[in-house]
C-alpha cells in the first residue's frame, strides 16, 4: 500500500502530461530538493556517524567515559564545561552520548548486517521458488511476526545472561522478517515480468534469476527499509538496556544512561532527558532520511 | 440548426508538473448539440480525458488550471458560473459514463447504495422530494432500462459479485439515473472484451437515441466513432485538428494527423499494410513551435513553425493546417 | 460462506503460530541455558539439590516428552509453578493479566480514535501546514522510544505541573479490589464508586498515552496515505463527477475503503504494543504481567517467564483474530472471496 508521498507526481490524469524532456535524475532531484527533512535528516544521521567514528577526537572529557569517578563533580547541571551536565559519578554527560551512539551503531551494524541478508535471501526464494518453499518460509514468518520482538529480546537476553553481545543477537533472532515479507512481495510481482520470463527462456540458472535479476531489483527498496530500520533497531536495543537487559555499566549506553537517570529525577533531569533526546534524535534522522528516500526511489511499499 | 447544448471554446489547460507549466489543452474548440452525437478521437495522452474532465468540473486543481477559455452549457458559462450552480449540474443535466467498470465503482458499498446515494443528494440539489423507497424504485427502474437482468437482487450487490459487463451497465445505469441532456461518455466499454463492449455500446446507442441526448464520447477506436457518431473532432497534443461530420472526416480527411490515423486502421478488405504513424507524442512542458504535428508530419515545411489557421475545406468540416490554405493566401 | 472460510483458516493460522510461538519458547527456556535447575538454585546450590529440582521439574526426561509435557500443561492452563513468587504462573498471571489488559485496550481507543481522524485531516489538507505539523508530530511520536516518552510524562505532568498521579492504578491508602472484570474503571462504575472512576482514569491516563504515542503515529500515518490513495481512485473521482458532497465523499467513500490498512496496521503494532507495555509499565510501576514478566525475566524464573512470553502471543493472536472479523465487516470483498 502506499505511505507517505511527499513530492510525487500529480497523478489525477495519468495520461495527461508524458513529460519526455524531464530526466529521471532532474525528478529524483525535485523530490529531493522539494522535501527539506530528507536533507535534515540526512544531516542528523551524518552527525550521529560522526561521532560513533571519531567519539575519542570530538568528545570534551574521552578520560571520562567508562570507569571514572569525580565526586567533586557529580550532578553538575549543564553549563558552559558541561554541555549537558555530569552524572552521579561526576563523568560528563555529553561525553558519554558521543560514545554511546558507538554501541548503538555497532548494534545497528551488526543486527542489520546479520539479519537483512538472512531475510532477503528468504524472501528471494519464498517469492520466486512459490509453493512449499513459499508456504514454509512465509509460515515461518508469520509466526515470528506475532512474537512480540521486546518480549523475545528479554527473554533471551534473560537466559544467556545480559550483555552487548546476546542483545545483538536476541535482536536478530527475529529482526530478518520484516525484510522476508517486503523482498517476498517485491520478488512475487518481480517474477511475472517480462525481463525474467526472458532470463528463464534464455536458460539463466536459478542462481542468475535470483542474484542478477531480481536482487538489484530489490535493492532500493532494501536500503529504504535498512535506513528506516537503523532507527528502529537504536530505539530497541535501549529499551533493552533500559531494563538493564542490554549493556552493562560502565559501558556509555545511552539506554542505561536514561535508566540510571532516572533515578535523579526530576531534579537533576539532565541526566536522564540528555541521553533520551540523544536516542530520540538518532532515531528521528534515520526516519527522516528513509522517509525522504522513500520518495526518491519511489518505492512507495516499504514501511 | 438549434444552439449547441455544449459549447466549448478556445478551452487551454494547464498542469503543473515538476515545477513547471505544462499546456495540456492549447486552446480546444469544440460543440454538440441535442441529439447530436459527437466523439472525439486521438491516442492516449493526446488530451481527450482533460477535455472531458474539465466538461465536467472534475479536474483536480493543483495541478490543473484552466488557463483560457469558456465552457458554454445552455447558454451559460461553466467557468464563470457560481460554483453551487455548477455542482447542481454535475450527474443530473450533464453526466458521465466512466470507462473503467473494474475501478469505477467503490468495491465496499453496495450498487444499490452507490446509485441511490447519487439520487439522494440530485434531488436535495433540484428541491426535489423522494424518500428512501422511491429512490430504490428509480435505481431498479433504470437498472431494468439498461437490461440488467434481476435488478432487485444486483441493488443488493456489491460490485466484485458482477461481471465486467454488468459493471458497464451499472456505469450506464448510473449515469442516467437524473436524465441528463449531455452524456459524455469515456472509452466505455475498452476494458472489456471485444463481444461485451460491442453489446455496450450498442446499449448505449439505443439509449441515447431514445432519449435524443446530446453525446460526447471519446475514444481511439475509428471503428466505435463510425459506428456510433454523426460528428468527430480529432485530437492531437491537446489541440483540434480536425473535425467535420463523419462521413466527410472518413472520405477526405484533410489533415496529415487525420490521414495517418485513418491509414492506420488495418482494413478486413485487401492486403493493404498496417502502417504506424512514426515518432512520439511530443512533450507538453516544450511543446513544438507552430504546427504541433510538425515533428512527425510528412507534410511539414517552413510555413508550419507558426500557427496553421483553421481552414473550411467542406461543409462544416474543419482542418488546422497550412496545406489547405488556399494558394493565393500562402504567399 | 467463503467468509467462515477465511475465519477458519485464519483461526488455524492461529493455533499455528501459537504452537511455533510454544517451541520457540521452550527451545530458549529448556535447552538453550544448559540447565534451568542450576540457573534457578543460583551457583551456590549443591549438586543434590539440583538434581532434586531436576527430577520435580522433569528435567530428567528427554527433550521431546519434556515438549510434550509443557504443553500438555499448556493445553490445560497450567503454565507451571514459578520461582520467584512460589505461587503457580497462573494465579501470577491471572493476577496481572487485567492491569495490563486495561492498559492496553484504553491504548487501542485512543489511538484509533486519534489516529484515524488525525489521519483523514492530513490527507485532506495535503501538503498543506496542518498535514506537515500532524505528520511530524506523528513522526515524533513513532521515534521517540516509549520509556523515554514515560520519563517525559512523568516529569511534565507529574512533577513540573503536579496534575496527574505518576504511578500505580489507585492512590495509595485506597484498597479498592477491581473484582468484577479486573478493569479498574470498569469495576469502579459497577460499584458505583464513581469518584474512584476518576481516580482510575487519572492513573490511567500518562501509561495510556506514552504507550499510544508510537501506535497513534503509525495508524495516522497510514490512514492519511491509504486515504491519498483512495482519492486517487476513479470511483472517487466518479463521485465528484456525480456531484455528491465533499462530506458524504471523505467520511462515506474514502473512508470506509480506507480503514483497512489502520485495522491490519493495528493489528501487525500490536506485538511491539506488546513490547512497549512492557517498559512503561516499570517506569509507572503499573501493576501488570509485563511488570512482572520484567521482574521474572530479571531474576531467571523461566516458567514464569514462558508463561508470559505465551500469553503475550495468545493476547496477539486474539486481537489479530477480532481484527480479520473486523476487516470482513468493513470489506465485502474480504467477506465475499475470503482473502484480502
Amino acid at each position: 500500500m502506499a505511505v507517505l508521498n511527499n513530492g510525487s507526481a500529480p497523478a489525477s490524469v495519468e495520461e495527461a502530461v508524458p513529460a519526455a524532456t524531464i530526466s529521471n535524475a532532474y525528478k529524483n532531484w525535485y523530490r529531493f530538493s522539494r522535501n527539506p527533512t530528507a536533507v535534515i535528516g540526512a544531516v542528523i544521521v551524518l552527525i550521529v556517524i560522526s561521532c560513533a567514528l571519531f567519539a575519542p577526537w570530538i568528545a570534551p572529557y574521552p578520560e571520562q567515559v567508562d570507569n571514572f569517578v569525580d565526586f567533586r563533580a557529580r550532578h553538575l547541571p549543564p553549563s558552559w564545561e558541561h554541555w549537558f551536565g555530569t552524572d552521579n559519578v561526576g563523568r560528563d554527560v555529553l561525553t558519554r552520548v558521543i560514545y554511546g551512539y558507538r554501541i548503538s551503531l555497532l548494534l545497528v551494524v551488526v543486527v542489520l548486517g546479520l539479519s537483512i541478508p538472512f531475510g532477503v535471501m528468504l524472501g528471494l526464494m519464498a517469492g520466486y521458488f512459490g509453493g512449499w518453499v513459499e508456504i514454509v518460509i512465509m509460515r515461518l514468518t508469520d509466526i515470528a511476526l506475532a512474537i512480540p520482538p521486546l518480549v523475545m529480546a528479554l527473554a533471551i537476553t534473560a537466559v544467556l545472561s545480559p550483555n552487548l553481545m546476546n542483545a545483538m543477537i536476541a535482536i536478530s533472532v527475529l529482526w530478518w522478517t520484516w525484510h522476508t515479507r517486503l523482498i517476498y512481495s517485491i520478488t512475487r510481482t518481480l517474477k511475472t515480468q517480462e525481463f525474467v520470463e526472458a532470463a528463464e527462456i534464455l536458460g539463466a540458472s536459478k542462481f542468475h534469476i535470483l542474484f542478477r535479476e531480481l536482487l538489484p531489483n530489490c535493492v532500493s527498496a532494501i536500503s529504504v527499509k535498512a535506513t528506516l530500520d537503523a532507527g528502529f533497531v537504536i530505539l530497541i536495543g535501549a529499551s533493552l538496556s533500559f531494563l538493564g537487559l542490554g549493556v552493562q555499566p560502565p559501558t556509555p549506553d545511552l539506554g542505561t544512561m536514561v535508566a540510571t537517570g532516572a533515578d535523579y529525577l526530576p531534579d537533576r533531569w539532565w541526566q536522564s532527558v540528555m541521553p533520551g533526546m540523544a536516542i530520540l534524535v538518532a532515531i528521528l534522522g534515520f526516519n527522516l532520511l528513509g522517509d525522504g528516500l522513500r520518495d526518491m526511489f519511489d518505492v512507495e511499499d516499504v514501511r | 440548426m438549434n444552439a449547441p447544448l455544449l459549447d466549448v471554446a478556445g478551452l487551454s489547460v494547464d498542469f503543473a508538473t515538476y515545477g513547471r507549466q505544462a499546456r495540456v489543452l492549447d486552446g480546444v474548440s469544440l460543440q454538440v448539440r441535442a441529439g447530436q452525437h459527437a466523439a472525439l478521437v486521438g491516442e492516449t495522452g493526446c488530451g481527450k480525458s482533460v477535455t472531458l474532465r474539465a466538461i465536467m468540473g472534475i479536474l483536480k486543481s493543483p495541478p490543473a488550471s484552466i488557463a483560457a477559455g469558456s465552457i458554454g452549457f445552455d447558454g451559460a458559462d461553466l467557468l464563470t458560473m457560481p460554483a453551487r450552480q455548477r455542482d447542481a449540474l454535475k450527474g443530473t443535466a450533464m453526466s458521465m459514463v466512466f470507462q473503467d467498470p473494474m475501478t469505477a465503482l467503490n468495491p465496499v458499498f453496495t450498487i444499490g447504495d452507490q446509485l441511490a446515494t447519487i439520487i439522494k443528494y440530485a434531488d436535495r440539489r433540484m428541491g426535489v422530494r423522494r424518500d428512501k423507497q422511491g429512490r430504490k424504485q428509480r435505481v431498479i427502474e433504470v437498472l431494468d432500462q439498461v437490461r440488467m437482468p434481476d435488478p432487485e437482487r444486483i441493488f443488493g450487490a456489491y460490485p466484485i459479485m458482477l461481471s465486467g459487463g454488468m459493471r458497464q451497465r451499472v456505469l450506464i445505469a448510473m449515469a442516467l439515473l437524473n436524465e441528463p441532456r449531455l452524456l459524455i461518455a469515456d472509452e466505455p466499454g475498452t476494458a472489456l472484451d471485444v463481444t461485451t463492449q460491442a453489446e455496450i455500446l450498442a446499449l448505449l446507442n439505443d439509449l441515447v437515441a431514445a432519449r435524443s441526448l446530446a453525446l460526447l464520447m471519446i475514444t481511439h477506436n475509428l471503428g466505435v466513432v463510425r459506428e456510433m457518431a454523426d460528428y468527430v473532432y480529432v485530437m492531437y497534443a491537446g489541440t483540434i485538428v480536425e473535425h467535420g461530420p463523419t462521413e466527410a472526416l472518413f472520405e477526405r480527411p484533410s489533415h496529415p494527423y487525420t490521414q495517418a490515423l485513418i491509414e492506420c486502421v488495418p482494413k478486413l478488405s485487401g492486403t493493404s499494410t498496417f502502417k504506424g504513424i512514426d515518432g512520439t507524442i511530443p512533450d507538453y512542458v516544450d511543446p513544438p513551435v507552430g504546427c504541433r504535428f510538425r515533428p512527425r508530419c510528412p507534410h511539414r515545411h517552413d510555413a508550419c513553425f507558426e500557427r496553421p489557421p483553421n481552414v473550411t475545406v467542406g461543409a462544416n468540416h474543419v482542418a488546422a493546417c497550412w496545406l489547405r490554405q488556399p494558394a493565393e493566401e500562402v504567399a | 460462506m467463503e467468509f467462515l472460510y477465511f475465519l477458519a483458516r485464519r483461526l488455524l493460522w492461529s493455533i499455528l503460530v501459537l504452537v511455533g510461538l510454544s517451541i520457540i519458547i521452550f527451545t530458549i527456556a529448556r535447552v538453550v541455558p544448559g540447565d534451568p535447575a542450576r540457573i534457578a538454585l543460583g551457583p551456590l546450590a549443591t549438586q543434590e539439590q539440583v538434581a532434586a529440582l531436576q527430577a520435580e521439574m522433569g528435567l530428567d526426561q528427554p527433550i521431546h516428552s519434556q515438549y510434550l509435557g509443557y504443553v500438555g500443561g499448556l493445553l490445560q492452563g497450567d503454565l507451571g509453578q514459578s520461582l520467584l513468587t512460589q505461587r503457580s504462573v497462573n494465579e501470577d498471571i491471572g493476577d496481572t493479566f487485567a492491569a495490563t489488559f486495561e492498559l492496553v485496550v484504553a491504548t487501542v481507543i485512543v489511538s484509533m480514535i486519534i489516529g484515524v481522524p488525525a489521519g483523514v485531516m492530513a490527507a485532506r489538507n495535503k501538503d498543506g501546514w496542518l498535514d506537515n505539523s500532524s505528520r511530524f508530530i506523528a513522526l515524533l511520536g513513532v521515534v521517540t522510544p516509549a520509556f523515554f516518552l514515560a520519563i517525559l510524562l512523568q516529569i511534565l505532568a507529574g512533577y513540573v505541573l503536579q496534575i496527574l498521579p505518576v504511578t500505580n492504578r489507585m492512590p495509595a491508602g485506597i484498597d479498592f479490589q477491581a473484582n468484577i472484570t479486573g478493569l479498574m474503571v470498569i469495576d469502579t462504575m459497577l460499584h458505583g464508586r464513581f469518584d474512584l472512576t476518576v481516580e482510575a482514569l487519572r492513573h490511567l491516563l500518562l501509561p495510556t498515552i506514552a504507550l499510544s504515542a508510537a501506535t497513534i503515529g503509525q495508524i495516522m500515518r497510514i490512514t492519511r496515505s491509504s486515504m491519498i490513495d483512495v482519492s486517487r481512485q476513479d470511483y472517487i473521482e466518479a463521485s465528484r463527477a456525480f456531484g455528491i458532497p465533499a462530506r458524504i465523499r471523505t467520511f462515506k467513500y474514502m473512508l470506509r475503503p480506507s480503514f483497512v490498512p489502520p485495522l491490519t496496521i493495528l493489528g501487525l503494532e500490536f506485538a511491539s504494543l506488546i513490547g512497549n507495555a512492557f517498559v512503561v509499565e516499570m517506569v509507572f510501576g503499573w501493576p501488570g504481567m509485563a511488570s512482572y514478566g520484567v521482574r521474572t525475566i530479571l531474576q531467571k524464573d523461566l516458567n514464569a517467564v514462558m508463561g508470559v512470553v505465551m500469553v503475550s502471543g495468545l493476547f496477539f493472536v486474539f486481537v489479530n483474530l477480532l481484527i480479520d472479523v473486523l476487516v470482513g465487516y468493513v470489506d465485502p470483498r474480504v467477506r465475499i472471496r475470503g482473502t484480502r
